[in-house]
């Protein structure tokens, strides 16, 4: 794909022009029969789809409030329209949020409305044809489900929701997307989103802490399946090889070290990933999140943390006590969940987020850090949109803004913030969330960064930024593929604990 | 025999209004919210989740932070028209009410501007080209709907007075099934249907946007799921198969 390059900056942030059809096409790969059948979806498109596609909207509609009210309620204000990032990037009409809905819309009030039914010209309905459906395909994954558009709709209609339907829907007959699904199977088959068996995982660990000796001096140790141990860590799996993410697993390793916590991983549930939530389906959502709850149940901890991933963390908070009652006030009578919420300790939050725990003890004079250690780094912090828009830390909302912000300002002497029309709440996707980090779609996720790399180039012109810090494993890989069509060093992407592992001191013991 | 007719258009269209938004709003409260989804951040208590949507309702909040332009002239025209309503209780109350009384002046230049909201809104759906992108015959012909609603009855108002004495009469006899003549009049009468009309669309259209916003899971959500354990009926099913 050596034909893909990025748009050029906006000399002043205006809203593009629209170029209809500029990202029309095949959208990214279809899920072969094997990787669809092994989550129990039609191998390939069923004869009867029309048919099946409809009723599972249906079937949606009835079991989603979301889905149904932001099916009525949108009146075309254009509030959404130019917030986000594929279609500034893009310039595709259909990557305006409510473009995208109403590619689903216009299919409801069709088969589910009376004007629609009736009049289907006048409110802008269709008919469900072959072309709407390689359409719901091919724009359903030009979102990533960073619900940027639904901080601006009046009636916080949020995209990701449609989109979600979106794909449940072509997942239901037969039509799903390579990337995602191929990920979930390896997850119900081995633990983890790269398919990294637990004799690899452990050898990898072991290595890590010979790599942390040598640098140190000092026995970090990254413990798997200790049965008793206080902290389950839940990390994402690229974690344990992916640069830079490696670098923040070692500050968590650090901080446990550092803190005297006794923690473990899992080598049966060793991802934090959960692409259940990217194709809108509950029961694989549940299923990959169970994984955790059966872990914690079996190592019996007390404590689960949660490393830097944006939508894990998002699914963690928002969903675990849901799906798996990893959380807290379950009825008494609520079996299912009071058995794990009996054994987890809630003086602590549950789950914590990896941040929320090192902020924690930081405020008790717990960790000691030489900040001098990142001086060479002049550090932005680029709020990840899951935990941005979709969770929160800390006990107060905007907790998530402030925490990671605080962990770096203790650990390093530079920091500044970028647009803050770009930050906080209103901060831009990297490019690649929401399943979409695969490479059959680059030439959207280099245009999707667009706002993201027109503000990190203003504050690296300004103030020199040569780091950008940031709390989620997609950001991270996404950064550090399409940074350089930005003409950035892939470099300058890392974790906020790779930060904490630079400056953190470390004693023996 | 027009008075009759404006009846019947009246007691079918309240019918509609009414039976219709029941059913919708009944929909929207059966159906579950599987999953905690607010818009981060979001407040954390249900007070605080009170105030979040009386600032979204009263204020707009989300469409200030979006766009001023459209703010500006979506809250011109919402609380123009929350205006005009209110005077209009006035045809429907005997004796009418003494707030009713006092807000009457401002609720008559309320036209005017729930009017100059209108032609903005539409001037941008015309002009901008996302907007025009987006738009369907169906909100060009709800704008033109609020259109001739506002210029009749500012005609009415300020240029073709009705004799509005006779049209009270008419509506407290709807409202009383004491028949009474609706005075005759090209405004009164494009006025009416045209409100009949809105009444009757009200539950099948996007004017849903007004009961719709109460049940957004992102917006009427709060912000505990730490906390506090949020299932749905089908979901719990789950939980007893396996």
């Amino acid at each position: 794909m050596a034909d893909i390059t990025a748009p050029a900056y906006r000399v002043i942030p205006i809203i593009p022009v629209l170029k209809p059809g500029s990202m029309e096409g095949p959208g990214p790969y279809v899920a072969n029969e094997k990787i669809q059948e092994g989550l129990g979806f039609p191998g390939k498109l069923v004869d009867d789809w029309h048919d099946q596609a409809i009723a599972k909207m249906g079937e949606l509609l009835g079991k989603y409030r979301s889905l149904k009210v932001f099916m009525d309620a949108c009146v075309h204000c254009g509030a959404c329209s130019d917030k986000c990032h594929y279609f500034i990037g893009t310039q595709d009409p259909k990557n305006m949020p409510v473009a995208r809905q109403d590619l689903m819309r216009s299919v409801y009030r069709r088969y589910f409305t009376l004007p629609g039914k009736f009049f289907p010209k006048l409110v802008g309905a269709r008919d469900l044809t072959r072309e709407v459906l390689d359409e719901w395909h091919n724009y359903y994954h030009q979102c990533s489900e960073c619900r940027r558009c639904s901080v601006f709709c009046p009636y916080g209609i949020d995209t990701a929701e449609i989109t979600m339907a979106g794909r449940e829907i072509l997942d239901s007959v037969g039509y799903g997307q390579k990337y995602d699904n191929e990920i979930i199977g390896k997850v119900h088959k081995i633990g983890n989103n790269l398919g990294l068996p637990g004799p690899a995982l452990i050898d990898t660990l072991e290595g890590l802490e010979e790599d942390v000796k040598e640098d140190t001096g000092i026995d970090v140790r990254f413990p798997v399946d200790v049965k008793g141990a206080e902290v389950l860590l839940i990390t994402p799996s690229a974690d344990f090889f992916a640069e830079p993410h490696i670098d923040s697993l070692i500050g968590y390793g650090k901080v446990f070290h550092a803190t005297g916590t006794s923690w473990t991983l899992s080598s049966m549930s060793s991802e934090a990933a959960n692409f259940g939530m990217f194709i809108g389906n509950y029961e694989q959502l549940r299923k990959v999140a169970l994984r955790i709850r059966q872990a914690a149940l079996e190592l019996g901890v007390k404590r689960i943390v949660v490393g830097e991933c944006g939508h894990a963390w998002r699914v963690a908070y928002s969903f675990w006590n849901t799906l798996t009652g990893v959380g807290d006030g379950a009825d008494q009578d609520d079996q299912f969940a009071m058995m794990l919420q009996k054994q987890l300790d809630h003086r602590y939050k549950q789950p914590t987020h990896i941040c929320e725990f090192t902020w924690d003890m930081i405020q008790r004079g717990a960790l000691s850090f030489d900040k001098e250690a990142n001086d060479k780094h002049i550090i932005t912090f680029h709020d990840s949109c899951n935990v941005a828009r979709g969770s929160r830390m800390g006990d107060y909302p905007g907790g998530q803004f402030d925490i990671p912000r605080n962990i770096i300002k203790s650990v390093a002497n530079h920091f500044v913030e970028m647009d803050p029309s770009t930050t906080h709440e209103q901060t831009f996707c990297c490019g690649g969330g929401g399943g979409l980090l695969t490479d059959d779609l680059m030439d959207l996720r280099v245009k999707g960064a667009l706002p993201r790399m027109e503000v990190l180039q203003q504050v690296a012109d300004q103030h020199g930024v040569n780091f950008l810090a940031v709390i989620c494993a997609i950001c991270k890989t996404q950064f550090s593929k399409v940074m350089p069509y930005y003409g950035f060093n892939r470099n300058m992407v890392g974790g906020v604990h790779q930060l904490v592992s630079n400056a953190i001191k470390l004693s023996d013991k | 025999m027009i008075s009759i007719l404006f009846a019947i258009l009246f007691y079918f269209a309240t019918l509609m209004f009414i039976v219709g938004s029941i059913y919708r709003i009944s929909v929207y409260t059966r159906t579950p919210a599987p999953l905690k989804i607010p818009t981060t951040p979001a407040p954390i208590t249900s007070g605080g989740v009170v105030m979040r949507m009386l600032r979204e309702v009263v204020l707009f909040e989300s469409l200030f932070k979006a766009n001023l332009w459209t703010w500006g002239l979506g809250w011109l025209f919402h609380a123009s028209l929350a205006l005009v309503l209110l005077r209009h209780l006035r045809y429907f109350t005997e004796p009418v009410w003494a707030w009713v009384v006092f807000i009457q002046p401002f609720g008559m230049y309320a036209g005017i501007t729930m009017l100059l909201g209108v032609a903005g809104l539409w001037a941008r759906r015309i002009f901008v080209e996302r907007i025009r992108y987006i738009s369907t015959p169906s909100d060009h012909l709800m704008l033109a709907l609020f259109m001739f609603i506002a210029v009749s009855g500012l005609v009415m108002s300020f240029v073709d007075h009705t004799d509005v004495i006779a049209v009270k009469g008419f509506i407290l006899g709807l409202m009383y099934f004491d028949m009474q003549t609706l005075p005759s009049g090209f405004s009164i009468y494009v006025h009416l249907f045209m409100v009949a009309s809105l009444l009757i669309i009200f539950p099948i259209s996007k004017l849903l946007h007004a009961p719709g916003l109460f049940f957004s899971p992102s917006r009427n959500q709060a912000d505990n799921p730490r906390d506090k354990r949020h299932i749905s009926a089908w979901a719990k099913q789950l939980e007893s198969e396996k």
